[in-house]
């Protein structure tokens, strides 16, 4: 019961902050709406008994990709353009279209009957995370640490000064 | 017990409010955060399942955790995209992007 | 004395046995989570009055002055007095300052602050919630405070805060990296990420600070740089970009920031405490678990001392200088240690053996480190001279 309630009002919070990110005009309020959207998410793990997901996800969203979206929008003055409008000439039709997917989605989800198994996650889960990353999962493990140093270099040159 | 489908309505509308974004907007950083919101919602739907469908098994979150990890090194590549853009071309705005058009 | 011997935990108990007596169990956990959350609130803003005055007092006597010692005895009432004088000040919102994002920045700065020390053990069991991401959750609390640092360099609409807003960003996100791998070692060595489970693995003298001397280094300097203290404290040196992101603040909003920082220095020496040298662990604390707050006490203070030594007498350090020594220097000794911390510690060897293989391995690293600095620092001073 308490952990209903407490479900909706998070549920209500990231909704809420993720459609303020798409609707406000300052660029930089939407980027600190869309490190409350990363809170609630991280929250919402929370309830599903995902720890260690739900400190990962603040570390690296809220941490990094929220600081770095806010770095760009500071070096690009993202935020001082009045006059231009907000949302491009399709906005209607876009918001029926997406509307019509949103209600799609759930009809479909609710009424799918999905497996649900009563098991609780094991004590030692973030060990056997570990394991699993050095174990069955290395080689997207590895992949992923090759993608990041792709990355890394590729976002350093790309943003680099041309004297 | 929060019933399965509740987590992934939220998961959905999260979706569906991130693709309006990156639909919608002019701004390329707000469509990047659109690209954030969705990648969020998908994360979301892929915890849930792990919980609720298979718990004992670790994949749920493995896989979650990549996708974080994909995320970050599409957003810190997109903004410096974004910010070479903006150093060339004065503008953040998707629709001036065109100089390959026709 | 039995009751003593366990006074906190005693009388948490008989706290949750007094609100049973009258309300549902769901109210008393309730009752009792919120308790503990003020407590930890009022112990945090007490604890940051202490600290500044024994921080003012002991710059003070370095610097060969007496420092505050009229407010009350020996100038302890000095930081009320700051407090009341802070907060009458007339608080001034720049123009065109977002009005929501300049006034929000403090807070977020002390909600990162305050948060820390939920999973701070202060004794046996006198921790808020020990969380089984302890570690992990201070590392993304600390990350959090750089958003409230953007948010007050952009507010203010000053360009002066803003640079001062990049470079604080850059400083706390580059020695961020190596302490967490700092903060590795140690979980590396106890098996999990849970406060209470680290401090529980250094029982029997077996502190990590110990074994591993170089992961303590490496944490000490990146914490004094998270911070933002001197040596490191270019972004907010009142002769540096003049204060850096917090010159429009003001009064109770700058007492804010004032307080996060010193908050912060708190918990991370009490993190460092418990990480590297056993929490609340010491003689006689398994008979009369109520020491441990003690040895908790004496511990932070001696390593809080520390950090204000390094106040005292360090002259400050140039943010290229910064940058260089955290990624070219703190960053691969840290990834080093790391190895060669879970290469020895998996080494089927008794345990003494192995303290003393790891306690070798760091003393090496400490020393080809500092052997790799000083010739780099040589070559440098004989390409100056050579450029005349």
């Amino acid at each position: 019961m308490l952990l209903q309630a407490i479900f909706i009002l998070v549920s209500l919070a990231t909704l809420g902050a993720a459609l303020l990110v798409v609707l406000t005009r300052n660029l930089f309020h939407s980027a600190l709406f869309l490190a409350a959207s990363f809170f609630g998410v991280a929250a919402l793990y929370v309830l599903l008994e995902a720890e260690f997901l739900a400190v990962v996800q603040v570390l690296i969203y809220v941490g990094a990709i929220a600081t770095l979206i806010v770095f760009a929008i500071m070096l690009s003055r993202g935020g001082v353009q009045r006059g231009v409008p907000l949302f491009n000439a399709e906005w209607a039709i876009v918001a029926v279209g997406v509307a019509l997917l949103g209600g799609v989605l759930i009809v479909l989800l609710t009424q799918v009957a999905w497996p649900v198994s009563q098991a609780a996650p094991p004590a030692d889960l973030i060990a056997r995370l570990g394991q699993a990353f050095v174990g069955p999962y290395v080689i997207p493990f590895e992949v992923a640490s090759a993608l990041l140093v792709t990355a890394l270099i590729g976002a350093i040159l790309i943003a680099r000064e041309r004297e | 017990m929060i019933p399965l489908s509740w987590f992934l309505i939220v998961a959905a509308f999260l979706f569906c409010i991130g693709l309006y974004g990156v639909l919608v907007r002019r701004n390329a950083i707000a469509v990047l955060m659109g690209i954030e919101l969705m990648l969020n919602a998908v994360n979301l739907n892929l915890v849930a399942f792990w919980r609720y469908s298979g718990p004992t098994e670790v994949t749920g979150q493995v896989f979650a955790i990549i996708v974080i990890t994909v995320a970050a090194a599409e957003a810190a590549v997109g903004l410096a995209l974004i910010i070479a853009m903006y150093r060339n071309r004065q503008t953040v705005n998707v629709e001036e992007l065109d100089t390959l058009k026709g | 004395m039995g009751f003593v011997a366990d006074l906190f935990r005693n009388l948490g108990a008989a706290f949750v046995g007094w609100l049973s007596g009258f309300l549902p169990p769901w109210a008393v956990a309730l009752v009792n989570d919120v308790a503990v959350a003020l407590l930890l609130l009022t112990l945090a803003l007490l604890i940051v009055l202490y600290v500044i005055w024994f921080e003012r007092k002991a710059i003070a006597r370095v610097q060969d002055r007496l420092g505050p010692n009229r407010a009350g005895p020996a100038g302890l009432l000095q930081n009320l007095a700051d407090a009341m004088k802070l907060l009458i000040k007339e608080s001034i919102t720049p123009s065109d300052a977002d009005r929501w994002v300049y006034n929000l920045a403090p807070i977020l700065s002390v909600f990162a602050a305050i948060m820390l020390l939920a999973v701070v053990p202060f004794g046996a069991g006198l921790i808020g919630e020990d969380l089984n991401v302890g570690v992990l959750y201070i590392v993304a609390m600390g990350s959090l405070g750089s958003m409230a640092v953007l948010m007050a360099g952009w507010g203010s609409n000053n360009k002066y805060a803003l640079l001062g807003g990049f470079r604080v960003v850059a400083q706390l996100l580059s020695y961020e990296i190596p302490m967490v791998l700092a903060m590795l070692s140690p979980v590396l060595l106890a098996g999990t990420l849970s406060m209470q489970g680290i401090v529980a693995a250094q029982a029997g003298g077996r502190w990590f600070g110990v074994l591993m001397p170089a992961a303590f280094l490496i944490y000490l300097v990146s914490a004094v740089a998270e911070t933002g203290r001197s040596p490191f404290d270019l972004l907010e040196a009142e002769s540096e970009l003049v204060a850096g992101f917090h010159i429009e603040y003001s009064g109770m909003k700058f007492a804010w920031f004032y307080l996060a920082e010193f908050m912060n220095t708190f918990t991370l020496s009490a993190v460092a405490t418990t990480l590297f040298f056993g929490g609340w662990l010491g003689p006689f604390v398994d008979r009369a678990p109520v020491l441990g707050v003690v040895y908790f006490a004496i511990k932070v203070s001696i390593i809080y001392a520390l950090f204000t030594w390094f106040r005292a007498t360090l002259p400050r350090v140039r943010i290229d200088q910064l940058m260089a020594f955290a990624w070219k220097v703190l960053v691969p000794g840290a990834l080093a240690n790391l190895l060669l911390v879970a290469v020895l510690a998996k080494l089927p060897l008794p345990d003494l053996l192995n303290s003393l293989l790891i306690l070798a391995a760091n003393v090496a690293l400490i020393l080809t480190g500092l052997g790799m600095i000083g010739r780099s620092l040589r070559l440098q001073a004989q390409r100056r001279l050579a450029q005349g």
